[in-house]
This record gives structure tokens, C-alpha cells and sequence, in this order.
């Protein structure tokens, strides 16, 4: 089924301004389960929220015999995002809260953002800097010194409640700029693709809860769909920006409008060699632009995935971003386009000996 | 009178900073010129509208007694001072804490070889590893923080000059309690309590003459109520800005709760006789205010007005309002319509001869 370039920035748009805050991921849940419906084989959601999808390859429906059996891939993209939980009641309309995920303390005041279910509207301030002295400034904000302020009339929010930015997504040229494009961009790949599926290999798709806080959605939906490979589709960092000192940066972790990311180490898992050299030579081939992430900490599903069972080859590949975690993050539509096509490229040329190679 | 709320939500809505207040300008003059005799513009740009007194004073009065009564209408920002690599390098437009910088969306006001755009863009706080390491994990300064547009450099280069202009982007934001929260709120706040005022006045006779002035350059050292006070030269001068409303970090002497009425200032920028004029009215109107004592200058427009060339009797009024100088300033809608309503009172009940039978009370 051919799929419009508008359909696709909808959906982006539309996975983007929900909230699901980790452990709340209902919102972004609901609309996976009405966008994959009518295209998938299976459907389940399970213990912890994970929407566990089966895709079984169009060859193998129309009872054609294969001569090889391809390896089962596991495609995984987390559905949460970072954000915030009401946690003390000030009276009055203010809240106390705790940072959901990792969040930097800098990026908090002055900011709109979304409670609850009903998406109550309420705003994190500031002190006046009229009334902040020199030495206040030199300092962070600390969490204890900030509130969500929802109005002082009587609104539907309750201790609890989780919040998100409430940063709507928009265009800006070439680029889109939005809250939680991590990892909503991941979340919409994965869409298409069920959508729009290779002919040849059986997808089985994990939608997955808590990555932001340990990976534990990724972890059972592993053991669940016991895949012989996986892909975590997720959105990385992009720290491109010029150093203070002109001199060329060595920390750029990824580069906007250079294709998607693949991972070869990151804080949670080293990659299969052999799965990383299959989607290199799958962007060679097609001339799909990709990068290598460098090397370096963070993590993504595929630490969950790859030790579940007796061990899963994993791999990650990410859409970048910049200022991930923060209320406006910027990606390029064409990075997310081409990670959409490095994905399906290497699919559709997934041969059953893959694994079967020597790892390096 | 009408709805006070979509007029204040289009006013904070636009750009406006500090010397390029003519969106506001426009805005502005839309609303006030049905409610006003004539409009006019101070040199520094400040709006300038004039309602006549709808009686004489009297038989002989060559001219009416007149009340400038002024609301600054320009806001903080940023503003460009070097492309690099297609990102912004900005220095600040008025008092900005760069700690409410990071991760805010901003409007750039384009002027660049391809003619007057509007772009849109993030404050980016760039890695610490791309930073002096002394930066550690604390709050950036301003010269470290970026605006970046998610354009192409080659773009940005064609389109951004130095010197451009970036306000802040967060919409309006409507809160629980009739509280609305957004940008520039200080003092478009008051610029709405002033219209309110001009409504009121529709129906209600007053001898004196009615300035309403819009000001300019409020946030950078009250230039455009200077001016435009020495261009009027009034009788009488009413500022009317925000102060400092209750609320997280803000509890002290000098804060004040949230909608329980605007703030009539005492202190040496304030006629003690205007403000007890405006006491007493208040108290028999029953419209609850609270007092707001200012041991130095109020920092407002009203000092401008005050020392403006023979002296100015002046009087300052408050509104209060949490988070000042950040995205979202919170205002309490009542708040402002009491505001206005005060302020209509106070003018329709001057005697023609007030300022003259002024007595020093000691």
C-alpha cells in the first residue's frame, strides 16, 4: 500500500503531541493500536503495557515454499518520553514534582507543559530575576525551588498525575521541532513499516514502556517475541552545534541531515558486528546516507533485548536529534525518511545465513 | 464592555521588544482609535491617544486639566549578535536570566538579504563537552547559549542578519481561576487593564482630558514614557505596571497576592495626595487593592513621568504577576478588569481644580 509523505507527517505530528510519560504510555498505545490495525497478523498488549505485533511475511501467507528460513526479526521502539510526576500538593493550585527519565535541571523553568489524563494546562516558573541575587544566578535551580503552577481555581489534577511538555509539534523548513521526538520518531518507522512491510521476512514488533527509566518494557517483550535478531529503532543525540572555541568538535555523537545513526557500542549493548555490517552494506547498496554513532554511553531497547532468553544479536539505529530530553527538540524529516528506508532496504536483503557468519 | 481576554491573548501573542514595538503599535491603535478623539505617535514611538473631557470645567476654562495614564507595551528578548555555522550567537533585550533560557522556542524577526521573514527556533544549550570545561554543570551565561533554527547555515546566512530580533514564542496559556500565563504579559497586561479603562470611560462624563499612552523602551530605561511625557505635558500622570504577584521563590514584603486587586504604590516616585486620592476611592468603591510600598524608585515608568521637565504629579498602580521576565507570566484576568475599573473612577471623579487645591499634608 503506497503511503503519502502528508499521511506520514501526520502521524508524526500526531505521535508526538500525546503524552505518555513513562509508565503512562496509554495515549501513544492507543494510537499504535489504531494505526497498525487491519495490518498486522497479531495484536496483543501485555503485563506491562508493551504492544507485542506480529507481521508474518507475505511469501510465507501465500504458502510458498521456502528453500531457506529466514531468521524471526524483532523490531522494537520505545513509546514513552520523558517528563514529570505531581508529587506534593502546595494548595493553591502548585504542585511538587519529580523528574520522570533523565532530564537536566537547566532546561525546567519557564516552560508550559500538560497534566494528567485531561492535559490540564499548567506552567513551571521562575523567581523574578529582579528579586535573584549574582551569586543565585551562578546556580542551577534546584527541583525543590520549582512548582507546576495549574491556576488557582479548582482543576482536575491529583497527586500522581504524570506531566509532559505541552511543546506542539511544528515545521520549520527541512526540520521539525517538537517534545519527545525521542522517540516518537522510532515509534512512526516502526508504523510504516508494519504498514508497509518487506515481502520476505516475518517482523514481529515491540511498542515498548519504561525505556526512559531501565528498559524494562524491552526486557519482557524480548522474552515474549524470543526473536533470532533484533533492531531497536530509537532517536540519539545529535551534538553538532559549533564548540565554544571554534575548534572542531570530536563530541558530536551524530550529525543532523547525515541519515541514520547505527549503532556499534553504547552504554547498554555492544552490537552484533554481523548486523551492523548488513546495514551498512544495505545503505551502500541502495545508497541510503547512514552514519555510525560514536562509540560512548546512553542505551537504548536493544540493552533489554539482547541478553532476554539465551541472547538475541541486536542492533540499534537511531533517528538524530538535538537537545534531546529537553521541551523542543529538532530533527530532520529527511533523516527520519531515510532511517525509514535503511530499515526497509536491509529487510528486504535479510539472508538466512546472516547468523550464520562469523561475528568479525 | 468587551471581552478583555482574546485582546490580551493577541497582544501577547506578537513580537514587540524594546524598540521595535510596532506590532504592538498596530494592535494597539486597532482597539483604541473607536475609543479615543485622536491618535497620535511620540517620536520614540509611543502610542499616544486622546480622549477629550466630555465636559468643561467650567465657562471660562481655556483648557482642561489633563492625565497621561501609560502601560509600557514594549517586552524583553534577545537579539543577534554573530552567525555561527548557522547557529545564532544573541545578547539580551532588557533584564534576561539566562537560566530560563535553555529549551525555549523563539520567534526570529528576519531581516536578511531576502527581505522581512519570520523563523522559528530553539534556545540550545550545547553539550558540556562542546564548553570551557570550568562551565561544569552549571547554568550557562548567555555568550555560551545558541539559537538554533534547524535550517541549512547556507539559509541562515541568506535570511538572519546581525542585530535581528528574538522574542519568545510560548503562546498564550489559559490556567484554572481565570489565570492566564504567557510572554510579555509585563506589561501588555496592564496596556489591557488601560483599554478596559478606555471602555469604562465610554459612559461616564469626566472633566479632564485622557492621554493613553502605549509606551516604548520601558525595559531598557523608560525612554518612551520620558518623551512622551515632555511631549503631552500633563497635569497628572498614572503609571501602571506589574509588580511582583505571591508564589514559588516569591514570598517576602515586596510580593502580593494573586488576584486580590492591583497595588496602589507609596514611595518617592508617588504624590502622596494622588495616592491617597486613590485609596479613599477605592475603599468607597469596595474594590480591593492592596498597598505596595516602595522604599526606593518603583523601577516603572512613573519615575520617568515624575521627573519629567517641571515635575509631574505621579501616581504608580501594580498588577501583580508571577514568574516575571520568564515565558509564562501569570496574571490573574480580575485583576486586570479591577485594575481598569480604578482607573476609570479615579479619572471620571477628578475635579477640575484637583491638582490645584492639593495641600501638602505634614
Amino acid at each position: 500500500m503506497p503511503v503519502s509523505p502528508a499521511s506520514q507527517l501526520k502521524l508524526i505530528e500526531r505521535l508526538c503531541n500525546a503524552c505518555a510519560v513513562s509508565g503512562d504510555e496509554g495515549e501513544v498505545r492507543q494510537i499504535v493500536l489504531e494505526a497498525i490495525k487491519g495490518f498486522v497478523d497479531e495484536v496483543k498488549v501485555d503485563a506491562l503495557g508493551n504492544v507485542l505485533a506480529t507481521k508474518r511475511a507475505a511469501a510465507s501467507k501465500a504458502g510458498a515454499k521456502r528453500v531457506r528460513k529466514l531468521p524471526r526479526v524483532m523490531l522494537s521502539a520505545h513509546m514513552d518520553e520523558v517528563g514529570f510526576m505531581l508529587v506534593g500538593d502546595d494548595s493553591g493550585g502548585l504542585f511538587r514534582f519529580e523528574t520522570v527519565g533523565g532530564m537536566d535541571l537547566r532546561q525546567l523553568p519557564g516552560k508550559a507543559v500538560l497534566v494528567g489524563r485531561d492535559h490540564i494546562p499548567g506552567v513551571i516558573g521562575a523567581r523574578p530575576i529582579h528579586l535573584t541575587t549574582a551569586e543565585e544566578r551562578r546556580r542551577t535551580i534546584p527541583l525543590d525551588a520549582l512548582r507546576i503552577d495549574v491556576g488557582p481555581g479548582s482543576p482536575k489534577v491529583k497527586l500522581g498525575d504524570r506531566v509532559a511538555y505541552a511543546t506542539r509539534f511544528q515545521r520549520s523548513g527541512p526540520a521539525l521541532i517538537s517534545k519527545a521526538l525521542d522517540n516518537r520518531l522510532g515509534v512512526a518507522v516502526l508504523i510504516e513499516l508494519l504498514r508497509n512491510p518487506p515481502t520476505n521476512v516475518d517482523l514481529l514488533a515491540g511498542f515498548t514502556v519504561q525505556e526512559e527509566i531501565g528498559l524494562a518494557g524491552a526486557r519482557v517483550a524480548g522474552y515474549a517475541l524470543a526473536p533470532d535478531l533484533a533492531i531497536a529503532v530509537d532517536s540519539t543525540p545529535a551534538n553538532d552545534l559549533p564548540r565554544w572555541d571554534s575548534l572542531e568538535s570530536e563530541y558530536y555523537n551524530t550529525r543532523l541531515g547525515q541519515g541514520p545513526a547505527i549503532y556499534i557500542a553504547d552504554g547498554a549493548t555492544f552490537s552484533d558486528p554481523r548486523l551492523v555490517r548488513w546495514l551498512a552494506q544495505a545503505g551502500d547498496a541502495a545508497g541510503i546516507p547512514y552514519q555510525f554513532r560514536q562509540p560512548g554511553g546512553g542505551g537504548t531497547d536493544a540493552g533489554g533485548i539482547h541478553r532476554s532468553r539465551a541472547g538475541v544479536p541486536s542492533v540499534s539505529v537511531s533517528v538524530p536529534h538535538r537537545y534531546s530530553h529537553t521541551a523542543a527538540s529538532i530533527a530532520l524529516l529527511e533523516d527520519w525518511k531515510n532511517t525509514l528506508a535503511l530499515l526497509k532496504a536491509a529487510l528486504e536483503r535479510l539472508s538466512a545465513s546472516l547468523l550464520a557468519k562469523e561475528r568479525s | 464592555m468587551t471581552e478583555l481576554l482574546p485582546f490580551l491573548k493577541e497582544l501577547i501573542s506578537a513580537p514587540g521588544l524594546s524598540g521595535y514595538e510596532d506590532p504592538l503599535f498596530r494592535i494597539i491603535e486597532a482597539k483604541w482609535r473607536p475609543l479615543v478623539d485622536e491618535v497620535g505617535r511620540g517620536k520614540l514611538g509611543s502610542l499616544h491617544g486622546l480622549r477629550r473631557a466630555t465636559r468643561k470645567a467650567s465657562r471660562d476654562a481655556k483648557q482642561a486639566a489633563s492625565v497621561m495614564v501609560v502601560a509600557h507595551m514594549d517586552a524583553i528578548g534577545l537579539m543577534v549578535t554573530d552567525i555561527v555555522e548557522g547557529f545564532l550567537h544573541v545578547t539580551s533585550v532588557g533584564g534576561v536570566d539566562p537560566r530560563i533560557l535553555p529549551g525555549q522556542q523563539v520567534t526570529i524577526q528576519a531581516s536578511g538579504s531576502e527581505g522581512p521573514r519570520t523563523l522559528a527556533g530553539v534556545v540550545a544549550q550545547p553539550p558540556s563537552r562542546l564548553l570551557p570545561p570550568e562551565t561544569g554543570d552549571g547554568p550557562l551565561a548567555l555568550e555560551h547559549l545558541l539559537v538554533d533554527t534547524g535550517l541549512p547555515s547556507s539559509r541562515v546566512a541568506e535570511w538572519v542578519r546581525v542585530g535581528d530580533v528574538v522574542s519568545f514564542a510560548q503562546p498564550p496559556v489559559e490556567l484554572s481561576g481565570e489565570t492566564l500565563a504567557g510572554h510579555s504579559l509585563d506589561d501588555r497586561a496592564c496596556v489591557a487593564a488601560l483599554t478596559a479603562c478606555l471602555e469604562e470611560l465610554q459612559t461616564r462624563p469626566h472633566t479632564w482630558d485622557v492621554w493613553a499612552v502605549a509606551s516604548t523602551q520601558e525595559e531598557t530605561g523608560l525612554k518612551g514614557a520620558s518623551t512622551s511625557a515632555y511631549e503631552i505635558h500633563p497635569t497628572m500622570a498614572i503609571a501602571v505596571d506589574v509588580t511582583f504577584a505571591k508564589g514559588p521563590g516569591s514570598s517576602d514584603w515586596n510580593t502580593f497576592p494573586l488576584d486580590k486587586g492591583p497595588t496602589i504604590l507609596i514611595g518617592p516616585n508617588i504624590h502622596p495626595a494622588l495616592h491617597k486620592a486613590m485609596q479613599t476611592l477605592a475603599d468607597r468603591l469596595e474594590i480591593p487593592y492592596t498597598l505596595e510600598y516602595t522604599p526606593t524608585n518603583s523601577g516603572t515608568d512613573g519615575l520617568a513621568t515624575q521627573t519629567t521637565r517641571e515635575g509631574i504629579p505621579t501616581l504608580v498602580m501594580g498588577l501583580p504577576l508571577r514568574y516575571m521576565h520568564t515565558p509564562v507570566e501569570l496574571v490573574a484576568v480580575k485583576d486586570i478588569e479591577r485594575l481598569g475599573r480604578l482607573l476609570a473612577e479615579f479619572i471620571s471623579s477628578l475635579a477640575p481644580d484637583f491638582i490645584e487645591k492639593i495641600v501638602w499634608d505634614e
